[in-house]
């Protein structure tokens, strides 16, 4: 059993777990949607006293702040207990593709650390992909009131119009940074 | 403990981001390069999932396990939001290679380079909050 467990899960296994996750939140009477948290941080942090925006009772939301540190507790459970360094199944032309442009660490992680370490903070690239990149998800999560859960999966699970535009505008900027801004970052 | 049942939901759904790979900045590329069904077939069953499920919880009327009817809110048909608000979400995602669940995995996952783009999406959250009088909605 455990040896299963450790081998990378397929689609098909992930896929229902969101599904349960999104059931069992609507069966304890709240709704998915992580991105919601990130408000409520700015609640707890006094941003209320000069934004109305943040003017509400963020521990209402507290209920959602403990599902994201469990998020976090199961990030370290899954790579203590549940992992073992291998290479990720990417198909061979990312791999090729990633290959050329100097990111290798696929080969025994999930994160590309060759970017995203400390040191890397003080580049442009590490600045534009950590710090830029951070920014553009809180400020467009909270635009368009929802991220990847509250609007790909609570929203088109509903059938909700607004959530399908939402996410054809994920997809215009993900495929505008990863076609048009991504080759020239990584060569930096 | 009120809160322990999210603390375990959370727990599950940290566990099947690391081991489904969708935390990693290289699924996520790969993703926005067409070159995988793996990630489309993690969202795409969870929605046609999720859509099934709703359609049961409406047609049936479950209620929660406070006693009330399970109901669903519209989103307000406004659009520039959804279109704006939206791409600039994606522009983040592609760069960071996480959205927000992921960001916060990836810390307990022996990442904790990404609290700086915690910390980034939530000043970004703050500026949003700040001039959101002044934008298209």
């Amino acid at each position: 059993m455990i040896e299963f467990i450790k081998q990378p899960w397929p689609w098909y296994i992930a896929g229902p777990i969101i599904a349960a996750v999104y059931g069992s939140l609507l069966f304890f009477g709240k709704s998915f949607g992580i991105s919601a948290t990130l408000r409520s941080m700015c609640s707890a942090m006094g941003a209320g006293k000069r934004i109305d925006f943040f003017d509400f009772d963020w521990k209402g939301q507290m209920w959602n702040l403990m599902f994201v540190l469990g998020a976090v507790i199961g990030g370290f459970i899954a790579t203590m207990f549940l992992s073992e360094p291998m290479e990720m199944q990417l198909s061979e032309v990312t791999k090729e593709n990633l290959t050329s442009y100097g990111l290798v660490s696929w080969k025994n992680g999930i994160a590309p650390v060759e970017i995203f370490n400390w040191a890397s903070l003080i580049t442009a690239k590490g600045f534009i992909m950590m710090v830029l990149g951070g920014f553009l998800i809180g400020f467009g999560s909270r635009y368009s009131g929802g991220c990847t859960s509250g609007h790909a999966i609570s929203g088109l699970s509903n059938l909700q119009l607004p959530s399908l535009v939402a996410v054809i505008g994920f997809f215009i900027g993900g495929l505008f940074i990863t076609w048009l801004v991504l080759p020239h970052l990584l060569t930096m | 403990m009120k809160y322990l049942k999210f603390i375990i939901l959370g727990i599950i759904f940290g566990i099947m981001f690391v081991k489904s790979e969708v935390v990693s900045w290289y699924r996520i590329y790969e993703m926005f390069r067409f070159e995988s069904f793996h990630m489309y077939g993690i969202i795409g069953s969870a929605v046609v999932l999720g859509a099934i499920l709703t359609l049961l919880i409406k047609k049936k009327r479950v209620r929660n396990i406070e006693g009330d009817i399970i109901s669903f809110q519209d989103k307000a048909k406004t659009w520039p939001r959804y279109i704006i608000g939206g791409t600039v979400f994606g522009l983040g995602w592609a760069l960071t290679g996480a959205c927000p669940g992921p960001m916060f995995t990836l810390v307990g996952a022996g990442f904790p380079i990404f609290l700086v783009v915690i910390v980034s999406a939530i000043f970004g959250t703050y500026v949003y909050g700040a001039i959101r009088d002044k934008i298209p909605h």
